[in-house]
């Protein structure tokens, strides 16, 4: 993809707090990076996974655990979080390539509920209240991740933004060089024809429980950034929802292209802030958008674009 | 702790009851799965919108009809209920799904995913998720029976000897009648069956209403036992899918027997070690997994 369009893209989330609600950005930024872990599975192996949120959830209650009440740095706890989601990815990844296509989702949906359960019933998670006030605290030690600036009149929490845009920028460049690397090609191959790919030589098993860890880990990277922004590590975060919504976001966004997450990400989050006032009604509206968008473009709003440019995005 | 024989017994009944349940939907996911090769992620929401048929026939068509006094009776809620969602799974057939038959199978499941939280998320909109009880329970079936080892509820007797059958009766059907011969032969090889001038795009509607109307008897079956509610669906759903992925999709008979295993198992844990008893279908999933991946009843591929 062309250079200017990565520096426009860099250049609007660096002055975004500025123009957008810094809260917004910051969730935005989290459910794109999930959203872009979830798609180097399903666009760029063909794995759907139904129980992502077990490693978005699962890391946001280690991280929150980490910090609150064993008094980690915020980096520190972000990066246990991230490791016990590729951890639970090899798990849960082992035992899912097991079986292809529809049984792989169901059994990694099967598996996120056992996640479900644990959150519900071990005694560091607080239950059915999740796990509340997680501190932010000093980035290394040093930097206050709470403090906030005045900027025009408004408070803006800038230092707790840049460190999320931070870690979104990191994750996105782990998912990007893992997309174009030559292990990247041999997940595509594998993708279009398994088979054939078996018969070229490669442990196709191999590359595809690798693939499940690296996007269990951004999408434990995503969740423990998240049990920052919030505060809080809850039942929602591991949730068969959350494991659906995602599939939305990408699948919306489009599917196997590098903007589409982001842009899926951004349309389901601006929904449910947008429409917060409709309460449950807001489950019935990603459903219908859910049939609409696989009835009438599979691509995705990015993918149907870049048909029409010619181009890939 | 000491455990009774009687305990036992009887808590692997209770189990049985729910393994009836397990059964029937698994056997009408596997039926979809056999002919149309998706995954009917909707099915738990058409099991509540059973049980939902049940509870508003008996609570609020009457006043809506401007007849407080009527309800509407339990047997003909039986009927009316599968009745009515096999409708509607036949109208989804016929409108949505029968357009993705050319894509991935993974786009039906997403699709339903989308039906199901329609589903679900109107129903929560309008009723206590914490669940209302259904009271239109005949009195025919009030009381209990004395099995020798235990007194047995009769209403739980009826359920599990009319889903036996249920069970049974399709089974039969599909294995042993010309008519299910036709099926198997369509999800075996669609085109050469349409060359014999069997209607496969009309089997495959039929199909799938029938395995909606499965879902909603069993809901029906329910209310009476579980309290209705909006989530009673999206909790049965998830269990079922590892009930079927340990049982595999491939068999009628499979799929049945594993339902109705699996829900004694969980029936006997909640003695021996109850806080597994949520988990330990999940659990055994994975151990078949690590054993026979293909599932118990599945066939090598």
């Amino acid at each position: 993809m062309n250079k200017s369009i990565w520096a426009a893209l860099l250049l609007l989330g660096v002055l975004a707090p500025y123009v957008v609600y810094p809260v917004f950005m910051m969730k935005l930024l989290c459910f794109a990076l999930f959203a872009m872990a979830f798609n180097l599975l399903l666009g760029y192996t063909g794995l759907l996974s139904f129980g992502h949120a077990a490693f978005f959830g699962g890391a946001s209650y280690i991280t929150g655990h980490l910090v609150k009440n064993s008094g980690l740095t915020p980096e520190l706890g972000i990066l246990g979080g991230t490791l016990f989601a590729a951890l639970l990815g090899y798990l849960v990844g082992s035992l899912a390539i097991r079986r292809q296509g529809i049984y792989f989702a169901m059994v990694t949906l099967a598996l996120a509920q056992i996640v479900y359960f644990l959150a519900l019933k071990l005694p560091f998670t607080g239950g059915e209240d999740g796990l509340q006030g997680i501190p932010r605290g000093l980035l290394f030690g040093l930097i206050d991740l709470n403090r906030v600036y005045l900027v025009g009149g408004r408070p803006l929490g800038l230092n707790l933004y840049y460190f999320v845009f931070a870690v979104f920028c990191l994750g996105f460049w782990v998912v990007h060089r893992t997309i174009h690397s030559p292990f990247g090609q041999v997940l595509k191959a594998i993708r279009e024809n398994e088979p054939r790919a078996i018969s070229l030589g490669y442990k196709v098993d191999r590359f595809k429980l690798m693939a499940f860890v690296i996007s269990s880990a951004i999408a434990g990277l995503a969740g423990a950034t998240k049990s920052l922004v919030f505060q809080l590590a809850s039942l929602t975060d591991v949730s068969w929802h959350t494991s659906g919504e995602v599939v939305l976001m990408t699948l919306l966004g489009g599917v196997g292209t590098v903007l589409g997450p982001l842009v899926g990400a951004f349309t389901v989050v601006s929904l449910q802030s947008e429409l917060s006032s409709v309460g449950s009604w807001i489950t019935v509206i990603i459903g219908g958008i859910f049939v609409v968008c696989v009835l009438l473009f599979r691509r995705g709003f990015v993918g149907e674009l870049a048909r029409l440019l010619k181009r890939t995005l | 702790m000491e455990l009774s024989f009687q305990t036992v017994l009887s808590q692997v009944m209770l189990g049985l009851n729910n393994g009836v349940f397990y059964a029937i939907l698994s056997l009408g996911l596997a039926v979809i799965f056999g002919l149309l090769n998706i995954v009917n992620f909707v099915h738990g929401a058409l099991y509540m919108l059973g049980a939902y048929v049940a509870l508003l026939g008996y609570t609020m068509l009457g006043p809506l009809l401007g007849k407080p006094d009527f309800h509407l009776n339990y047997w003909v809620a039986l009927i009316v209920a599968p009745l009515v969602v096999g409708l509607l799974g036949i109208g989804v057939e016929r409108t949505m799904l029968r357009r993705l038959r050319k894509f991935d199978h993974l786009y039906g499941l997403l699709l339903t995913f989308g039906l199901a939280l329609i589903i679900q998320g109107v129903f929560t909109n309008y009723f206590n998720v914490s669940g209302d009880a259904y009271d239109g329970k005949p009195e025919s079936l009030e009381g209990a029976v004395n099995l020798g080892f235990m007194l047995f509820p009769k209403y739980r007797l009826w359920v599990i000897g009319i889903s036996l059958l249920v069970c049974f009766a399709t089974w039969f059907v599909i294995e042993r009648t010309k008519l299910g011969s036709y099926l198997r032969a369509g999800t075996e090889n669609p085109e050469l069956v349409k060359a014999f001038g069997v209607n496969v795009p009309l089997m495959i509607t039929l199909t799938y209403g029938y395995g909606a109307a499965l879902a909603a008897f069993a809901g029906v079956l329910a209310a009476p036992i579980y309290s209705v509610s909006p989530v009673m669906g999206s909790e049965m759903i998830i269990t079922v899918f590892a009930v079927v992925v340990i049982g595999g999709m491939g068999s009628i008979m499979g799929s049945i027997i594993t339902g109705l295993l699996l829900g004694m198992v969980e029936g006997f844990t909640k003695v021996v070690y109850a806080p597994a008893s949520s988990t330990v279908i999940f659990l055994i999933m994975v151990v078949v997994l690590l054993v026979k991946p293909t599932g118990l009843f599945g066939k090598e591929s």
